[in-house]
């Protein structure tokens, strides 16, 4: 098995539209999701980001009080998963909860060096 | 103030309900190598609430508030050791609680009612263990599951805080050494493992029940925490099996004429003399319920005997009513399942009733030079009566002096002198 990182972007301002109880809802489906993964044996960690960050640029020389992207681009949270193959990471990844708040996920293998 | 006393009631009363059960819940969470933790998040739920409720007033749902504290501690707790080797998430479920995506609902999971049930039913077999020494079983009980301090146990057992440290101490190590995963037994081991749960039960029950102790309290609080453990094995369909009806049933019945054994100087009343329009009425009908259901099935346990035997004193309008024939003939079903030395003495003492001394003391030839009866206080009470009755009186007083000696309790050591000095 593969170890792949699926990087979930954008849904901060769809969830600030939702009601507490939408928000429960939509919480018991990461878990329905994710449990599924672990029974599997397929789920290794992974955690949900704060929107507010620094970026650093310019060769460590310059800090920005914000995360670079915005929006649908900015990084929403992450997973680290156990896959057999890329196919096998995006047929999983497809049915990530986080589509139900617009976001995208990228899905990358972990590359050994 | 009054408010401060009744919160402190509410409080107390409230521990000992739930306390066993949110630390089954929280032993589920983290493990049986952690059982301090779990302890200990459940002791700051406590103090929490009665520093919060002093000052806000009681909430609605005082149950649910301590629980609902508990969960968040429990959360604390696992964000500041998810990466420590502390806690084993290796469990696809625990694995869950690593994640803030799943953290919260993984955890009220953990905390639905069906499932606290079943894990303080599980907690209990694991506690009652045939590796565990009976001893041992009962301390964790009644700490653990039950919600005494170190230092009510001590009291329970007569004996230091230091010695039920240690009890505690060696049963925590052997849950961790063996891993011990809490969880109601199978289908086919249920029947054997219930049977060391109901011998720890009834032994928690005796504790109370039997005049060892001064403590009035403390004896009342044995009693419920027993008949509360025995309530919950019924409360689960699992466990609803013939012989914890039974036992249930002699719990009922014995309780219900717990306030006239004693008079309020603390002296015992003998069965003869009780007033029986102080027994509990109430208690001796649901008594006889409990007994209607464990009837079911083929099973007849000693506790189902024990607790016939009981019926038929509670049922005797007065003593002089009471059937000894019957009673007889239940002690003789009851030896034929157990051979007990301590069941034959009983049984001997019913042909007292029955037939006279004569016929008791050649009954008790039988059980002669019984290394354990020989240091059975009740054994040589038993002696001194039927000598006193044939009128060998040197020999009725060496009986008695004998029993005096061998019993700890006090009450039993006044009676047993009055009982003398009457005929000196």
């Amino acid at each position: 098995m593969k170890e792949f990182l699926l990087i979930i972007r954008g849904g901060h301002d769809e969830s600030e539209h939702r009601s507490p109880e939408e928000m429960q809802k939509h919480m018991q489906h990461w878990q329905r999701w994710m449990s599924g993964l672990a029974e599997e044996g397929k789920f290794v960690g992974g955690q949900p980001l704060k929107s507010e960050g620094k970026t650093i640029v310019e060769g460590g020389s310059r800090v920005i009080d914000r995360p670079l992207a915005e929006g649908k681009e900015l990084v929403g949270g992450y997973l680290l998963i156990h896959a057999d193959s890329l196919e096998d990471a995006t047929n999983i990844s497809k049915d990530c909860p986080g589509f139900e708040y617009n976001c995208s996920v990228e899905v990358r293998e972990i590359s050994p060096m | 103030m009054e408010n401060n006393d009744n919160i402190d009631a509410t409080l107390n009363h409230l521990f000992r309900q739930e306390s066993g059960k949110m630390v089954a819940v929280l032993i589920k969470i983290f493990g049986t190598e952690n059982i301090e933790i779990a302890e200990d998040v459940v002791q700051d739920a406590l103090v929490s609430a009665l520093e919060t409720w002093k000052f806000r007033g009681m909430p609605d749902n005082p149950k649910a508030w301590l629980y609902r504290v508990a969960r968040n501690r429990a959360i604390d707790i696992i964000r500041r050791k998810k990466h420590s080797k502390t806690i084993d998430f290796s469990d696809p479920k625990k694995q869950l609680l690593t994640s803030e995506y799943t953290l919260k609902t993984t955890m009220e999971d953990f905390w639905e009612e069906n499932q606290v049930q079943d894990d303080f039913l599980g907690m209990m077999y694991s506690c009652c263990h045939p590796d565990i020494s009976q001893e041992n079983q009962i301390t964790f009980i009644l700490k653990v599951l039950c919600g005494f301090s170190t230092k009510e146990v001590a009291k329970s057992f007569l004996t230091s805080e230091d010695t039920i440290s240690k009890r505690l101490y060696r049963t925590k190590e052997y849950f961790r050494k063996h891993k011990i995963r809490p969880e109601i037994p199978s289908q086919s081991a249920i029947n054997q493992r219930t049977s060391s749960v109901l011998s720890a039960i009834y032994l928690m029950f005796n504790e109370g029940y039997n005049s060892t102790h001064t403590n009035q309290l403390i004896r009342k609080d044995l009693i419920r925490q027993a008949i509360l453990l025995c309530q919950s094995l019924l409360s689960s369909e699992q466990t609803q099996l013939p012989e914890v009806y039974a036992l249930m049933a002699l719990m009922c019945f014995h309780s219900a004429r717990l306030d006239s054994r004693v008079t309020a100087e603390g002296s015992i009343i003998l069965l003869s003399a009780q007033d029986r329009s102080k027994w509990d009425h109430e208690l001796i009908h649901s008594g006889q319920d409990y007994l209607n259901k464990a009837s079911f099935g083929s099973t007849l346990t000693t506790y189902h005997l024990e607790a016939a035997i009981a019926y038929q004193h509670c049922c005797a309008e007065c003593y002089e009513n009471t059937n000894w024939n019957k009673i007889l003939e239940y002690y003789n079903v009851l030896l034929n399942i157990a051979d007990d030395p301590i069941v034959f003495l009983n049984k001997c003492l019913v042909i007292l009733e029955l037939q006279g001394p004569k016929e008791a003391l050649l009954a008790l030839e039988g059980i002669k030079k019984n290394k354990l009866l020989e240091k059975y206080y009740l054994y040589h009470a038993t002696l001194g009566e039927i000598h006193l009755r044939l009128s060998n009186h040197s020999l009725s007083l060496a009986h008695y002096d004998k029993a005096i000696r061998l019993t700890q309790s006090k009450s039993e050591k006044r009676f047993l002198k009055d009982k003398i000095s009457s005929y000196k």
